[in-house]
């Protein structure tokens, strides 16, 4: 994890300015980091002598105490950041939204009842993973292939959460773990934004992963209500939800050149694996392939 | 397995698995942020996890496009084409949509 240097300059002239208690009221540190940014006078050691945490000015204690040198110097978890997570990831939401209509859908097509399709986006909480779930879902259940590739989905969200650690690093285990259980792509990204504007919103990834779970499991109780109404998907078009969700998955993940040799050696093998295993393994062993390639490229 | 999405149904293998599920996602999101505090992943690991994502989307749409026809592939353009112009999931999901069915009539 590298140092924002922005929120670092943005951190140093809060302390400088004694305003701390502020800062959490700020919806978003970018604009105003570029006005406030003022020649840093305030050291680490200059800082350290007013950390005497109280309930009243844990704010500025917290911020003062790590010298404003750590990027979760002025990182506070309260109910603005809660707020500010939640207000800025309602328009994602939406598009979450879409994607729960559609999981709702194909739950509803692998004969899932609305209760299990609704109980799954509510704990689960991870769209991808849980769209493959229910295209491998057959009669008798693959219970092994479905938890494996959920565990190989999901595996991304372990770097991610990682990449937090550095603002998370003071806030207690509880608040940490209960924020990652609703972390998903898209209010991921929205707070690594936040975070990184210096905003120090430490509850604003649960407060967007609220927006992204209440859209998410509402959706899904739509789509596979809509799904058992509809009939023949294909009429609909319903049945390329999946192709076209991913697809737009993967412009978004698309990174330049240095996707193409993993892309090409995941798409080669799913393609081969597809035609001669049965089942949905293809899109494991494709993700392996990639992973490994892309370790023995680094290693060279 | 439940047969009625409509019905309020709740297997209690399909919960289990849900369960499961959940336990193994939840495991997956915090592990990271566990780990990091202990081990330093070494770059090529981390490379090599940073590539999962968009190799796993690769190998769900790659073959399910290949069991497709003309429509299928046209219509995947037109998501890819949207997505890149306008970056909204929503809208290319919304053109995928229409365009498959536009497509199947036409071709």
């Amino acid at each position: 994890m590298e140092l924002d240097p922005e929120t670092d300059e943005y951190a140093d002239s809060e302390t400088d300015a004694r305003r701390s208690e502020r800062a959490s009221k700020r919806t978003d540190g970018r604009e105003d980091a570029a006005a406030d940014v003022t020649p840093a006078t305030a050291g680490p050691n200059t800082a350290s002598t007013t950390a005497t945490p109280t309930a009243e000015n844990e704010a500025t204690a917290t911020e003062a105490a790590a010298g404003a040198t750590e990027p979760d110097a002025a990182v506070t978890f309260d109910r603005d950041g809660l707020r500010a997570g939640f207000l800025k990831t309602i328009p994602v939401a939406l598009g979450v939204g879409g994607y729960g209509i559609a999981f709702g859908i194909l739950a509803d097509q692998a004969g899932l009842s609305v209760i299990e399709a609704a109980l799954m986006s509510a704990t689960v909480v991870a769209g991808a993973s849980q769209i493959v779930a229910v295209e491998l879902w057959a009669d008798p259940l693959p219970i092994a292939a479905v938890l494996v590739t959920t565990f190989a989905i999901n595996l991304r969200y372990s770097l991610m959460g990682a990449a937090l650690q550095p603002w998370f690093k003071r806030l207690s285990a509880t608040k940490v773990y209960g924020s990652l259980f609703v972390m998903a792509d898209e209010n991921w990204a929205l707070t690594m934004r936040s975070l990184k504007s210096g905003a120090g919103h430490g509850a604003f990834l649960l407060g967007s992963g609220i927006a992204v779970w209440l859209a998410w499991v509402g959706a899904t109780i739509v789509g596979t209500v809509a799904g058992g109404v509809v009939g023949d998907p294909t009429a609909y078009g319903f049945d390329f939800i999946l192709a076209a969700v991913f697809l737009a998955l993967a412009a978004e993940l698309w990174e330049g050149r240095s996707s193409l040799l993993p892309w090409s050696v995941s798409l080669a093998t799913a393609l081969v694996t597809a035609e001669l295993v049965p089942g949905r393994w293809y899109i494991l062993l494709g993700g392996l392939a990639a992973a490994t390639v892309e370790v023995i490229r680094r290693g060279e | 397995m439940a047969s009625n999405a409509l019905t309020l149904s709740l297997d209690p293998l399909v919960v289990a698995v849900v369960l499961a599920m959940a336990l193994i996602t939840f495991l997956t999101k915090v592990g990271g942020i566990w780990l990091v505090r202990r081990f330093e992943l070494s770059d090529r690991l981390e490379a090599g996890l940073t590539v999962l994502p968009g190799a796993i989307v690769v190998a769900v749409v790659g073959p399910e496009l290949a069991a497709g026809g003309p429509a299928e592939w046209a219509a995947a353009g037109a998501v890819l084409l949207v997505m890149w112009r306008t970056e909204s999931i929503l809208l290319a999901l919304c053109t995928g949509v229409i365009a498959v069915v536009a497509f199947r009539t036409t071709f």
